[in-house]
């Protein structure tokens, strides 16, 4: 069930990021926390009138127990903006648990995480929740964020850079051919073209790969078919909605052209 | 605190609350049933029907734009077999009134959407000949007063409901198009659609829109959709359900002083889910406040 809530901010800091772009924030959102699951978004309002529409950020914890969210995010415009300013004790409007968190198998063992840039906060959810031997391969533009906290939760860390400055120098699909790392389960997300590249990796090891995809949103909630992508269906495709039917999807669905 | 009369009548349909929602921006009512007691709404104008399953235009499709939006969806919608089995009952299960908007490309293919609900458990037909995102069909015929005309004229023989027909306010007088729909049959009107409009990502110079140029809506919109709302029912004698921009109670009332007979609610829902209810609740208390028994008694003062 969603809802919309006033949400009271806990905490909002820069956390590096290449250009001190990028931000932690906590928010204390119980009715919200309850029933999230990994993978999962929120709708963020900026709470103005120039400001419409909710952004869409993905969850990187949830402390259940707590009530407590917690967003890592990337300012890139007027509404992310807005919310680096937030302070604590601050409230904003929040719309959510909205879309279809990574399908969990226990029967799996192995896992092999794969993260690019703003899309490797969901993963920390995730990579908590997953249970057996958890490989991640995170990769950034330079400078890194989050490694520490992934390393308390997976069995390793390998981290990519696109300029060397961390890590190894390239993406991180490009590492994870690299090191050969085996697993019975891809989970990712990141930009467009590393998801690409990910799931012809994955067909070509036979590794069925999950893939959390990002599309232009109006309402979040699956009314206004704003966010469809095309999805493979029989000999034709569909398009399905990324906020409702996503955002994680199987990389063999995804026609990605 | 004394009984309000907040009833309105389109066409043959009497509806409980002048509050509707605005087609496209509502689903068919599901998506928002965590939100809002649908059995409260006025009616759910549920987003178009077109004869067999469209699959709309490519992403983006929304572009955020000041008090505002533009979208590109181009009526991606699963069909009218798959609305009759999947929707109409689950729409049924709540005390509101369903008004079906009809999309096509062609008069052809309005007719089978309209010809396909005859008989069907549904209360009033919308008819969109003024979406500014398909390239055959929509706004094309919404704009010329003879294709009006001509369109409803054909849609109403089929239609066993009565007919409302949705404007665009793309035209250089709307009041034209106006008599045209009623001329042709149109038992209500229903105004205004989208503006045609355009957002352009300095950054990676290209427009924010895979189709470029998609149809604005919002706030912003919400002067225009006044002017035109009071223009129109200043020249015709059907029912006008007044729409563009509308978040709040005041906005409805201003719609509803125009000359509107009932209000729709689109871009709002996306930033407020809970705003139908508030702008039926604000619309009482307004009553309340100002002693008024029926809103026939403020509707189309405005000289």
């Amino acid at each position: 069930m969603k809802t919309v809530v006033l949400a009271q901010v806990l905490s909002n800091k820069a956390i590096s990021g290449d250009i001190g772009d990028i931000y932690d924030m906590t928010v204390k959102a119980p009715q919200i926390a309850d029933n999230a699951v990994a993978g999962q978004f929120v709708g963020i309002y900026a709470d103005r009138d120039s400001l419409l529409l909710p952004r869409p950020i993905s969850i990187c914890e949830i402390e259940a127990d707590k009530g407590i969210l917690r967003f890592v995010y990337q300012k890139i415009g007027k509404g992310t903006e807005y919310f680096s300013k937030l302070k604590a004790c601050d409230s904003i409007k929040i719309l959510g648990p909205s879309g279809n968190g990574y399908m969990l198998n226990d029967n799996i063992s192995e896992h092999i995480i794969v993260g690019g840039g703003i899309g490797i906060p969901p993963l920390l959810e995730l990579t908590k929740r997953l249970k057996g031997k958890k490989s991640a391969v995170l990769g950034f533009r330079s400078s890194s964020f989050l490694v520490d906290e992934f390393k308390k939760y997976a069995d390793d860390v390998y981290i990519a850079s696109d300029d060397g400055s961390v890590g190894f120098k390239g993406n991180a699909v490009e590492l994870l051919k690299s090191l050969k790392i085996k697993g019975k389960m891809i989970y990712s997300c990141g930009p467009r073209a590393m998801l690409r590249s990910l799931s012809i990796y994955a067909h070509q090891e036979g590794i069925p790969c999950q893939v959390s995809m990002e599309e232009r949103m109006a309402c979040t909630i699956g009314a206004c078919v704003g966010c469809s992508i095309k999805i493979k269906n029989d000999d034709d495709w569909i398009y399905k909605k990324v906020c409702k039917d996503g955002p994680v999807f199987d990389s063999e669905e995804v026609i990605w052209e | 605190m004394s009984k309000k009369n907040t009833k309105i009548k389109i066409a043959s349909v009497e509806l409980k609350n002048p509050v509707m929602t605005a087609s496209g921006t509502f689903g068919s009512g599901r998506e928002y049933s965590d939100f809002v007691d649908l059995n409260r709404l006025g009616a759910i104008v549920v987003k178009g029907v077109a004869d067999k399953p469209w699959k709309g235009n490519p992403s983006p499709r929304i572009a955020e734009v000041y008090g505002g939006m533009i979208n590109s969806v181009g009526l991606q919608n699963p069909g009218v077999e798959h609305f009759i089995k999947e929707d109409i009952p689950f729409l049924r299960q709540f005390d509101t009134k369903i008004i079906v908007n009809v999309c096509g490309h062609s008069v052809e293919e309005y007719i089978n959407v309209v010809k396909r609900l005859r008989g069907e458990d549904i209360d009033l037909i919308e008819l969109n000949i003024s979406c500014p995102n398909v390239s055959e069909g929509g706004m094309a015929f919404g704009t010329d007063k003879n294709m009006v005309n001509m369109v409803v004229g054909e849609v109403k023989k089929y239609a066993d409901k009565p007919l409302i027909v949705k404007l665009s306010p793309n035209v250089t007088d709307i009041t034209e198009i106006a008599k045209a729909a009623v001329d042709g049959g149109a038992d209500a009107l229903s105004l205004i659609n989208t503006l045609s409009a355009m957002k352009i990502d300095i950054y990676r110079r290209k427009p924010v829109l895979e189709r470029k140029i998609g149809g604005m809506s919002g706030p912003a919109i919400k002067p225009i959709a006044v002017r035109m709302v009071y223009q129109v029912c200043k020249c015709v004698d059907v029912p006008v359900i007044g729409m563009g921009g509308i978040s709040n109670s005041e906005d409805a009332i201003e719609f509803i002083m125009a000359g509107a007979t009932g209000v729709s609610i689109g871009t709002a829902n996306f930033n407020n889910p809970y705003v139908t209810m508030e702008v039926i609740d604000g619309i009482e208390e307004y009553m309340d406040k100002y002693d008024i028994q029926d809103l026939s008694s403020i509707r189309g003062i405005i000289d």
